[in-house]
C-alpha cells in the first residue's frame, strides 16, 4: 500500500471490495429456495457457535471482559496527570522537595500554596505545602517544572469529594515512610502504560 | 383412597415448590448464561457468585408497591397473572418427572396423575395459558399491553396449530397420549428414540415450542425495544413475578416434553440412570434456550406469521401424511 492511497481523502474515489451477496431473490419461488438453501445450510448454527466459543473463551481461558472496578482497576497510563505524589529520597527516607517554590509560582490554576523556612541545619524545609484540589487543573505544570523530581502526577483518579474545595497536605501526598521501597519512580510522559503489550494488536507497517 | 389423595397432594405441593424455585433459579442461570456468552461476569455480589441474588430478586418483588391502573378492569387485571402461574403448574400433573423409585418401601411414581390423555392435557393447558397474556393485556388500559395481548393471540394461536401437528406424528407411531408410554415406547436405548424417526416432527416441535414459552426468536409479544413490556406494561411487583415464574415452568415443561416425547424420557442412557438422563436432558433444552436467546436476533411479527402458517404448517402437513402412508404400507 503506497503513501498516496492514504492521502486521498476523496470519499468515495477509493477501491472498495464489495460484498458478494448474490442476487436478491425477485419472485415468490426463488424467494422459497433462498429459504430452504439457508435452513440446509444451518447457517444458524453459525450464530450459536460464536457465542459459545466467547462462553469457552470466557470461562476457561481467561478472556472475561469484566473488570470488578472498585476493588479491581485497570493500569493506568503514565501519561495521566491524576493526583499528585510528593516522593522521597529512597536511600535516606527524607522528602526530595527542596522548598524551591517553583511549583507554586507555574501553577496557572494558583491551588499550590506553600511555606518554607530555615531549619537548624540551615537547610530549606518545608513548613506548609497544600493543593487545592478544587482548583487544580492537572495540567501538569509543577510536575514538569521541579527540579528534583519530587512532585509527579500519580494514578488516583478518583477525584470525586463532598467539598467543593478538597485540600491535600503535604504529608497526604507523601510517600508513606514505611512503604519507602514500594515507591515507584515517575516513568515520565512519554512512557508506554503498563499494560501496552496486552493492547498492541498488529503493528502498524503501512504507514 | 384416603392414600392416593394424601400422596396426590404431597406430589402436588412438591412439584410446585420445586419447579416454582428451579423457575425462580432458571432466571439466574439466564443471567449467568447469557453474561458469560457476552463475557461478562452476571450477578456476582449477592451470595457466593451471586446465588443469593435469587433471594433478593424474590424480596423486591414481594415487598413492591401492588399497583393497579385506574382505568384497569380490577378483577380481570388481578386474575390473569395467576392463569400464566396456574396454567404452568397445571400442565406439570400429567407429566413424568422422574422414572419410578421407592421411598421408605412404598414405591413412588413421580407423576400426580397419569392420564390416558396426557400429552394432550399438556398441551391444552399451555395453551389455556394463552389467556393470563391475553387478559393482563386487555384489562389494563394502555395501548402497549393491547398490542402485546393482539400480539399473545396472534402467536399462540398460531403455534398451538403447529405444536399439535407436529407432535401428531410420534403420537401415530406410539398409539398413545400417555406420556408414559411414549416413555416405555422407547425403553430399548438410544436406537428407540423417536428422534431418529421423526426428526422433522422434532425440530418443529422445538421451534413451537420457543414460539409458545415465548422465548427469544419469537419473543415479540414482550418485546421491549417495539412494545415496551407488552402484556406486562402495567405489571409490577409480584404479580409481574407470576408472569415470569410461569413463563420459566413452560421452559421447564417444554423441555420435559421435548425428552419425553423425542429423546428417550427417563429410560436408562447408557450407563446413566433414568433420572439423571431426563435431568441431563431437560438441562440441555433449558440451556439451548437460554443460548439462543444469546445469539440470535428476534423476527418480526409478519415474519413470525409468515413462518407458521407458510413454511411450519404444511412442512408439519406433510410429515403427518408420510407418517400415515409409512405406517399403512
Amino acid at each position: 500500500m503506497s503513501l498516496e492511497q492514504f492521502k486521498n481523502r476523496n470519499v468515495g474515489t477509493q477501491n472498495y471490495t464489495m460484498l458478494d451477496l448474490g442476487e436478491s431473490p425477485k419472485t415468490g419461488w426463488d424467494r422459497f429456495k433462498q429459504v430452504a438453501r439457508r435452513s440446509v445450510k444451518l447457517e444458524l448454527f453459525t450464530g450459536l457457535k460464536v457465542t459459545f466459543r466467547e462462553m469457552i473463551k470466557a470461562l476457561f481461558m481467561g478472556e472475561m471482559h469484566t473488570v470488578k472496578y472498585p476493588f479491581e482497576k485497570l493500569p493506568i497510563s503514565p501519561r495521566y496527570r491524576a493526583i499528585h505524589e510528593m516522593k522521597r529520597l529512597l536511600e535516606s527516607g527524607h522528602y526530595r522537595c527542596i522548598g524551591c517554590g517553583l511549583c507554586e509560582k507555574i501553577c496557572i490554576a494558583d491551588c499550590i500554596r506553600m511555606d518554607t523556612r530555615y531549619d537548624e541545619n540551615q537547610r530549606k524545609e518545608v513548613s506548609e505545602y497544600t493543593i487545592n484540589f478544587g482548583r487544580c487543573i492537572f495540567c501538569g505544570y509543577c510536575a514538569e517544572v521541579c527540579p528534583e523530581l519530587a512532585i509527579v502526577h500519580g494514578g488516583r483518579y478518583e477525584n470525586a469529594s463532598e467539598q467543593r474545595a478538597s485540600f491535600a497536605l503535604f504529608e497526604d501526598m507523601l510517600t508513606p515512610l514505611d512503604q519507602l521501597n514500594q515507591q515507584q519512580e515517575f516513568p515520565g510522559y512519554g512512557a508506554v502504560s503498563p499494560d501496552a503489550d496486552k493492547k498492541i494488536k498488529k503493528t502498524p507497517l503501512a504507514y | 383412597m384416603d392414600g392416593y389423595i394424601i400422596a396426590t397432594v404431597i406430589k402436588a405441593v412438591l412439584v410446585l415448590s420445586i419447579i416454582a424455585a428451579l423457575a425462580g433459579f432458571g432466571t439466574y442461570l439466564e443471567r449467568k448464561v447469557l453474561a458469560f456468552m457476552q463475557r461478562r461476569l452476571g450477578p456476582m455480589h449477592v451470595g457466593p457468585y451471586g446465588l443469593l441474588q435469587l433471594a433478593a430478586d424474590g424480596i423486591k418483588l414481594f415487598t413492591k408497591e401492588d399497583f393497579i391502573p385506574s382505568g384497569a378492569n380490577r378483577l380481570i387485571f388481578m386474575i390473569a397473572p395467576m392463569i400464566t402461574a396456574a396454567t404452568a403448574f397445571i400442565a406439570l400433573a400429567a407429566v413424568p418427572l422422574l422414572p419410578e423409585f421407592t421411598l421408605f418401601g412404598v414405591t413412588v411414581k413421580p407423576i400426580i396423575s397419569d392420564l390416558d390423555i396426557g400429552i394432550l392435557f399438556v398441551l391444552g393447558m399451555m395453551a389455556a395459558g394463552l389467556y393470563g397474556p391475553l387478559l393482563a393485556g386487555m384489562a389494563q388500559d394502555n395501548k402497549w399491553g393491547l398490542l402485546g395481548a393482539a400480539r399473545t393471540a396472534a402467536v399462540f394461536l398460531s403455534y398451538e396449530v403447529v405444536t399439535g401437528l407436529s407432535i401428531l406424528a410420534p403420537i401415530m407411531i406410539v398409539g398413545s397420549l400417555s406420556l408414559i408410554d411414549f416413555n416405555n415406547y422407547q425403553a430399548g436405548g438410544m436406537g428407540d428414540w423417536l428422534i431418529w424417526k421423526q426428526p422433522l416432527a422434532f425440530v418443529l416441535f422445538l421451534i413451537a415450542g420457543f414460539a409458545e414459552t415465548n422465548r427469544t426468536p419469537f419473543d415479540l409479544i414482550e418485546n421491549e425495544s417495539e412494545i415496551i413490556a407488552g402484556y406486562a406494561t402495567e405489571y409490577s411487583g409480584m404479580r409481574w413475578g407470576m408472569f415470569f415464574i410461569g413463563e420459566y415452568a413452560n421452559m421447564i415443561t417444554i423441555g420435559f416434553l421435548a425428552s419425553l416425547v423425542f429423546l428417550g424420557g427417563f429410560n436408562d442412557w447408557g450407563f446413566l440412570p433414568g433420572g439423571l438422563a431426563i435431568l441431563l436432558k431437560v438441562s440441555f433444552f433449558f440451556f439451548f434456550m437460554l443460548w439462543v436467546r444469546a445469539s440470535w436476533p428476534h423476527i418480526r411479527p409478519d415474519q413470525l406469521m409468515w413462518l407458521c402458517w407458510k413454511v411450519l404448517m404444511p412442512l408439519a402437513v406433510i410429515n403427518v401424511t408420510i407418517t400415515g402412508f409409512v405406517m399403512m404400507v
